[in-house]
């Protein structure tokens, strides 16, 4: 007899499962529109440019040790990084009290943070402090903070979908109403899935409200530069939270943005009311990454450091995040107009309103059936699709599948 | 805002790395570092085998690999020939499909990661949190990782004693026989970490039967397969011959040592079932998203394409038998030096256990002389890394070490 015996089998990743079914379709006509990669127009993946150039400077390089880094990561990885997320000339980095951990991807820089949130940010137990995370979210946001032991999380009011924007009003409300110094998981750009952020002035909004009661800023920050094209324009949120005083969190991801997603490139930026809080919150978070994964790996962490401590390879990269942008912009202004062309009910500025990887399209579950059953397009029950997944030989295909979906099916 | 920082609460933690730390402040021109965790050679730093360096040289030009997610338990590649590493090709656990891999960021997060799964899902319920034994002494951070997954109640049974300066199979035996059935037992396949000391084949028969009678379940630690005996069959002899009694069992392995890829953090979790090994596959998928969704690339290619060539296994395996011989020599010259030295003591504890670590069985007292008038770091109870030892400090050490033990402090 096992003692294993009677584990249940888990349901597997909605949006795994999504593309496994989708290698197993054979027919021609087949895209997929569900995993959050980039892709070329060539629907390959895309080894950046500046990437290739900097792995093979590590690789040749025979001054670098191969020590564990430090517990806290790569300190030219951690600094520069931070510099991204808050600006060059942050006064709050001048000011000492920014500090940062590196941790394996956006994943391990909210894992680390609620981790440490739980045992240290109101009083010493905060398993009952409430998570607040938007309606709808990534799906894997609900299963860090509960593994991180928080009991209660709860969705705050994000998507209207008869509007198909932000529903301020909800999300104002649900700030006015949560209990104070609850957390707040907000998506810094480019929210997943839904694409829709807050505009500066209803930040501004939002800001005051959580300054009042105490509720407290963990931003999730996986798609800086890749939204807009701009790297300043997409960290605005953060830098305006920090801008009003607000300590906070900031979950980094550099996955979408380099196309390092095999390597785990994330950092938890910290910003403190003062260098002595921030010291004493990076030794108890020292001690957190010691007994989860003890030290971070180095090799992606070096790549970017590298990259944006050189001022020509930050360049570089700079510009080939302003390709990727400027694929997906493009792919959405096409995808409206090829709806609009074709006379497709309902209205699609959405497409273009919404920024980022992402775009909640308003397709049912029993049109998004049809879509995969019938025309093998993939995208998940919510109705999301991966711009990145359109290129310019199947958005017509695409674009008329999603036309006789919503003129066929209700 | 309010002027109180929301962090007040947080109390300043003092480093678990303090020593490394203390030693790096040091200016003494003599100083030695001998508690730290990593494999140093003769020239006093870490490296990789030259086939490690030609290995990622091709893997940064090869323009088929793509820089996609990885499958979240890593990839099959690297699992299947840890797994094969661990238990041999033919292992019946293999044969009859009754095991799975997970790559992991390093040693620590395949243990975080077993622990997960076991507080989780051990015996069915729905949140069991002990006991779980851990050998006496260990590493204060091994209790913290299980701590952290939610397992609170941790005991320990006698490994080490400090009489014989090696292992009690009696105290230990003794100890499994009394400890509450159905419990968790860390066991250290070789190279246990912080003493060195090692069981004998014979010891490992008895330790297994005792679990196989009173259903104690082993989460093995391999860190440095290979690097202990020079012979990568001899330091997994513990995990095979309870896989042959029928055991279940978890291993934790690291790849940092035997492959130089320390800052890599590669490892892998094993687990060994009667059954249900998809169900249980899948709930260490879902516990691996809460961690870190899935595990880095660079160091799991590395050992992938040298484990799967079999030109390429050789090569590596005898540099592996190499750091092991070197190990076993610097042990060799340290008793030597101390025999010279004269004074009583006996040195077999030196030389008996192959690999990293080697315990002297020092007090408090000769600890803190050692590491303040001679500025030499090592761990508590005296156990040191040997292969911080080299020829320009041996005779150093040496003398110090036999100060600390023959003088009046």
């Amino acid at each position: 007899m096992s003692i294993f015996g009677e584990v249940p089998l888990a349901a597997p990743v909605a949006v795994f499962k999504l593309s496994a079914d989708f290698r197993e379709d054979q027919n021609p006509n087949k895209v997929n529109l569900g995993v959050g990669a980039y892709r070329t127009d060539e629907c390959q993946p895309w080894v950046l440019p500046v990437v290739r150039k900097v792995e093979k400077m590590i690789v040749d390089d025979h001054s670098l040790n191969h020590e564990y880094l430090p517990i806290l990561g790569l300190p030219e990885f951690r600094s520069s990084a931070s510099k991204i997320a808050l600006g060059e000339d942050s006064p709050a980095i001048k000011d000492n009290r920014v500090g940062a951990v590196q941790c394996l991807g956006g994943t391990g820089a909210l894992k680390i943070g609620a981790e440490f949130l739980r045992r240290w940010y109101n009083g010493t137990d905060n398993t009952k402090t409430p998570i607040y995370v938007s309606a709808p979210t990534w799906e894997n946001h609900n299963a860090v903070f509960s593994n991180a032991g928080f009991e209660d999380i709860r969705p705050y009011k994000y998507w209207d979908a008869g509007k198909r924007g932000l529903d301020l009003t909800g999300f104002l409300g649900d700030l006015e109403s949560a209990p104070d110094h609850s957390i707040f998981v907000l998506h810094a750009c480019a929210h997943n899935p839904t694409g829709t952020d807050p505009t500066q002035d209803q930040w501004k909004q939002i800001a005051d409200v959580m300054k009042r009661k105490n509720l407290f800023a963990f931003f999730d920050s996986a798609y800086q530069g890749f939204a807009s094209g701009n790297l300043d324009k997409d960290a605005w949120s953060i830098r305006y939270f920090v801008s009003q005083g607000f300590e906070l969190f900031c979950a980094q991801s550099f996955s979408k943005n380099f196309g390092l997603y095999n390597e785990r490139v994330g950092n938890l930026t910290v910003v403190a009311k003062d260098q002595d809080n921030l010291s004493r919150v990076l030794s108890q978070m020292e001690k957190i990454v010691r007994i989860t994964w003890s030290n971070p790996p180095s090799q992606g962490a070096r790549l970017v450091a590298i990259t944006l401590n050189t001022p020509e390879l930050f360049a570089e990269w700079k510009d080939n995040v302003k390709t990727m942008a400027d694929r997906v912009l493009l792919m959405r202004a096409q995808l409206k107009e090829k709806l609009k062309t074709l006379g497709t009910p309902g209205t699609w500025e959405h497409i273009t309103e919404q920024i980022g990887m992402f775009s909640f399209t308003g397709l049912n579950p029993k049109q998004v059936e049809y879509m995969i059953k019938e025309k093998h397009v993939y995208l998940m029950a919510s109705g999301r699709i991966n711009m990145c997944g359109l290129t310019s030989k199947n958005i017509d295909y695409v674009a008329e599948s999603i036309h006789e979906a919503v003129t066929t099916v209700q | 805002m309010s002027t109180c920082s929301v962090f007040d609460g947080a109390v300043f933690m003092s480093s678990e790395m303090k020593l490394t730390e203390d030693f790096k402040r040091d200016t003494h021109p003599d100083k030695v570092n001998l508690a730290g965790r990593e494999y140093v050679g003769e020239h006093g730093h870490t490296t990789w085998l030259p086939l490690v360096r030609k290995i990622k040289q091709q893997i940064a030009t090869d323009p088929t690999l793509t820089p996609e997610y990885p499958p979240i338990l890593g990839i099959p590649e690297f699992t299947q020939r840890a797994t094969e590493l661990a238990l041999g090709k033919d292992s019946p656990a293999i044969v009859e499909s009754r095991v799975f891999g997970v790559q992991t960021v390093g040693c620590t997060g395949a243990v975080r990661l077993g622990a997960e799964l076991l507080r989780s899902w051990y015996c069915s319920s729905s949140s069991w949190n002990g006991p779980i034994l851990l050998s006496s002494p260990c590493d204060d951070s091994l209790t913290g990782t299980f701590k952290a997954a939610g397992i609170d109640d941790v005991q320990h049974y006698r490994y080490w004693a400090a009489e014989s300066n090696d292992v009690c199979v009696e105290n230990m035996v003794h100890d499994l026989e009394n400890a509450p059935e159905r419990c968790v037992v860390v066991l250290f396949a070789s190279g246990h970490h912080p003493t060195g000391a090692e069981l004998s084949q014979e010891d490992w028969k008895r330790v297994a039967e005792v679990m196989k009678k009173r259903q104690l379940f082993p989460f093995f630690l391999m860190s440095a397969q290979g690097l202990c005996s020079g012979s990568l069959e001899q330091d997994a002899w513990a995990v095979r011959h309870c896989v042959s009694l029928g055991l279940e069992l978890l291993c934790a392995q690291s790849f940092s040592y035997s492959f130089g890829l320390y800052g890599e953090r590669v490892g892998h979790l094993l687990c060994v079932l009667k059954q249900n090994m998809l169900a249980v596959q899948s709930q260490a998928e879902k516990l691996v998203q809460t961690l870190w969704s899935c595990p880095p690339m660079e160091g799991a290619r590395v050992v992938a394409t040298i484990l799967s060539n079999p030109a390429h296994l050789v090569e590596w395996q005898e540099g592996v038998k190499g750091i092991a011989e070197h190990c076993m020599l610097i042990r060799e010259r340290l008793r030597e030096r101390l025999r010279l030295l004269g004074g009583p003591g006996r040195w077999d504890h030196i030389t008996k256990p192959g690999g990293l670590y080697c315990c002297f069985g020092l007090n408090a007292q000769q600890v803190e002389f050692l590491i303040q008038r001679k500025h030499i770091y090592l761990l508590p109870n005296g156990c040191l890394n040997v292969s911080a030892i080299n020829s320009r400090n041996l005779d150093y050490v040496a003398e110090s070490i036999h100060q600390a033990m023959h003088s009046q402090l």
